[in-house]
């Protein structure tokens, strides 16, 4: 018979709580897939416009950098491919990124409720959040090769490597978002400045436009390691420069590892979210 | 399996939590940071926290069930979110053996757009159950919710009462060694209460229970051991429930006087058992079966009292503070009110119970110039009657005089 243990932690193992945070997403994949599903269902069920609400971000800030470039407005570096569809890659695959990295905070928020009635696998709610922003990311990206086929650009085999790059983007951004959640479940400052500091940086990442050839922004852009994350992905789809492969290729080696550090942190964290928030 | 393994052994159990939300998010952040570190260092107050439990031990064998009492804030909740494993323990220790259920929350996971089939799949995923457990269990959790003709509607559009009944039909296909329940069975009408409660001892007898309740009559029938908790420090009745039941009701009144008296009209002066004075302490007054009981008082009012007539009350309670048997007068001029004392007695020629200990409780009603009746004070358990002589294997207790043809 499964026995267990609840005592304050006095000896820590990283590859012990590893172990059982693995063991819980694999454990969960039912509770996982049923949470989606539900969230799903309930956000479609009461909408009428429903799954189209998933394009009308990206379309809308493409919408408007395409008015900007093309009344003049703002002038821009060459990228290479027709302006809408590099516009609308940039935007999608920010957008991914961004979800991935609010998905820890917004899933374990929304299930405050939860967390301090029942015990079930809380790596569910990470696990669940993946395969939301699977689902949206889906017809975004159906919608974008859609647009490649209306301005004609070229397929290439390095278009196959997309979905890894959509992986590592993933990984590293809900990595990224597990070592923040617990510190914005505690303060709601810290979700505001994640929004702040975001909104920032897509301007420092080639989202809209590609990085300049000389000046400031060139060297912001170059400190900036999305740069190359997002420039790279981008890259895969159009068969680009591959610029800096090779500080893409080390932040790949390190995502994992900072993936998995931030699922025991989350497990970790988690007894002390529930204790300060239903005390 | 072996009937007297322990499922659940709890040792110095202690959890502190924070006065202050500020402070206190401030601590979790801390002590988010003190976690990692493998924090060894005993654990001590910090400015601003108290314990909510304190050097909690108990332990808990299959088919046993521990009843949970204590005031508000007692730190109940608190103990059942550790033994549930949401929150870890300051210090101490619990183990826990084989599955857990927890009957904490009905219906946890529903979604209200959904109908009520989808969320029986939801509700069943958190419990734990997969999806062919659901499969299989599916038409049996609609039978016992009693609501097949709703099930395909949005649960948002069911009644509190309807969602309590999905919520329970779930919950009560879990199969666990160690059942935790709290007072979740406060709602629904009588029909689909009994039917809880049998299905929950059905459960019981197979688990080690930990019931928390306000409900004393509740935790009589169903605890074979109880802790009373206050203010975090628990008392440990190992197989007395009714001595912890006793000791609740007692930690209502905060004198430890011998008598409890809750009225704002008048006062005690003497009150009698067969001749033994009541106010003083251990008024324990032993009884063989059928014989007399005889009380008398004298309970002063106050000055500006002005009623018509006062009517009496002798209520006799079991250990789970059930009335069992009352003796009560006719609203009588007889009994005078003279310079603002009443002197009574009541005579009981015969008390007809089984082998057992009571409480004795006086309950005073008047009725005003204008004849509404209106409460005028309750002296409360102010004596422990032991009746002896009269082994009862039934659990009536009280024997009808009667004849046999």
């Amino acid at each position: 018979m499964e026995t267990r243990i609840y005592k304050k932690e006095n000896s820590l193992s990283f590859l012990k709580i590893l172990k059982e945070s693995l063991n819980d997403v694999f454990g969960a994949r039912f509770l996982a897939r049923q949470l989606a599903e539900r969230d799903i269902k309930a956000q479609y069920r009461q909408s009428y416009l429903g799954v189209i609400w998933v394009f009308i971000m990206p379309i809308t800030t493409a919408i408007v950098w395409i008015f900007l470039s093309s009344s003049g407005t703002v002038q821009l570096s060459d990228t290479g491919i027709s302006y809408p569809v590099y516009v609308f890659s940039g935007t999608l695959i920010w957008s991914i990124f961004k979800e991935a990295l609010t998905m820890p905070t917004a899933s374990t928020n929304g299930a405050r409720g939860l967390l301090s009635k029942i015990n079930f696998p809380k790596e569910a709610l990470i696990l669940s959040g993946i395969y939301k922003m699977i689902f949206n990311s889906v017809f975004k990206i159906g919608l974008l090769f859609i647009l490649m086929l209306i301005y004609k650009v070229n397929f290439s085999l390095t278009m196959l490597l997309f979905p890894v790059g959509l992986v590592v983007l993933i990984l590293l951004g809900v990595a990224v978002g597990l070592i923040l959640t617990p510190f914005s479940m505690l303060y709601k400052d810290i979700g505001k400045v994640i929004n702040l500091v975001m909104s920032f940086f897509m301007y420092v990442t080639p989202v809209v436009y590609a990085v300049p050839s000389n000046g400031l922004m060139k060297t912001f852009m170059e400190l900036n390691p999305l740069t190359y994350v997002i420039g790279i992905t981008r890259d895969m789809l159009f068969n680009g420069t591959f610029t800096y492969l090779n500080i893409y290729i080390l932040i790949v080696i390190l995502c994992l590892p900072v993936f998995m550090l931030g699922l025991v942190w989350y497990r970790l964290s988690i007894p002390v979210i529930v204790e300060r928030l239903s005390a | 399996m072996e009937n007297d393994e322990v499922l659940v052994k709890v040792e110095g159990l202690s959890k502190k939590f924070c006065k202050d939300l500020k402070t206190s998010l401030w601590y979790g952040i801390k002590d988010l940071i003190s976690g990692v570190k493998g924090n060894k260092n005993e654990r001590v107050l910090r400015p601003k926290e108290f314990w909510a439990v304190k050097d909690v031990n108990f332990e808990l064998k299959r088919g046993e069930c521990l009843g949970l009492i204590g005031h508000n804030g007692a730190g109940k909740s608190t103990l059942l979110k550790i033994l549930n494993g949401l929150i870890k323990p300051d210090s101490g220790q619990v183990t826990i053996k084989g599955r857990v259920g927890a009957l904490i929350e009905l219906g946890a996971g529903f979604n209200p757009i959904l109908s009520g089939r989808e969320n029986i799949y939801n509700n069943g995923a958190i419990l734990g159950f997969s999806r062919k457990e659901i499969d299989d269990k599916l038409e049996e959790i609609i039978d016992f919710a009693e609501i097949r003709e709703f099930i395909d509607m949005p649960v948002q559009n069911y009644s509190s009462g309807m969602k309590v009944r999905l919520g329970f039909a779930v919950a009560a296909q879990m199969e666990p060694d160690v059942l935790i329940i709290d007072e979740v069975l406060a709602v629904g009408d009588v029909g689909f209460k009994i039917k809880c409660y049998n299905k929950i001892s059905e459960m019981t007898s197979k688990c080690a229970v930990i019931f928390v309740s306000h409900s004393m009559p509740q935790i009589a029938r169903v605890c074979t051991d109880c802790i009373l908790l206050n203010r975090g420090v628990g008392e440990y009745f190992e197989g007395d429930v009714g001595r912890a039941i006793e000791a609740y009701d007692k930690s209502f009144f905060k004198e430890e006087s011998t008598i409890n008296v809750i009225s704002d009209y008048f006062s005690v002066e003497e009150i009698f058992i067969n001749g033994n004075s009541m106010l003083k302490s251990n008024s324990r007054i032993k009884l063989s079966f059928g014989k007399q009981l005889l009380v008398n008082s004298k309970l002063r009012f106050l000055n500006d009292f002005k009623l018509s007539k006062v009517q009496f009350s002798l209520v006799i309670t079991d250990k789970s503070q059930r009335a069992v048997a009352i003796a009560e007068n006719e609203f009588d001029t007889k009994l005078k009110l003279i310079d603002n004392v009443i002197n009574f007695n009541v005579n009981i020629q015969e008390l007809n119970l089984t082998s057992n200990i009571y409480s004795l409780t006086l309950n005073v009603i008047g009725r005003t110039v204008n004849n509404t009746r209106i409460v005028l004070g309750r002296v409360l358990y102010f004596s422990e009657l032991e009746v002896i002589g009269k082994k009862q294997e039934s659990y009536a207790p009280v024997i009808l005089n009667s004849k046999w043809g």
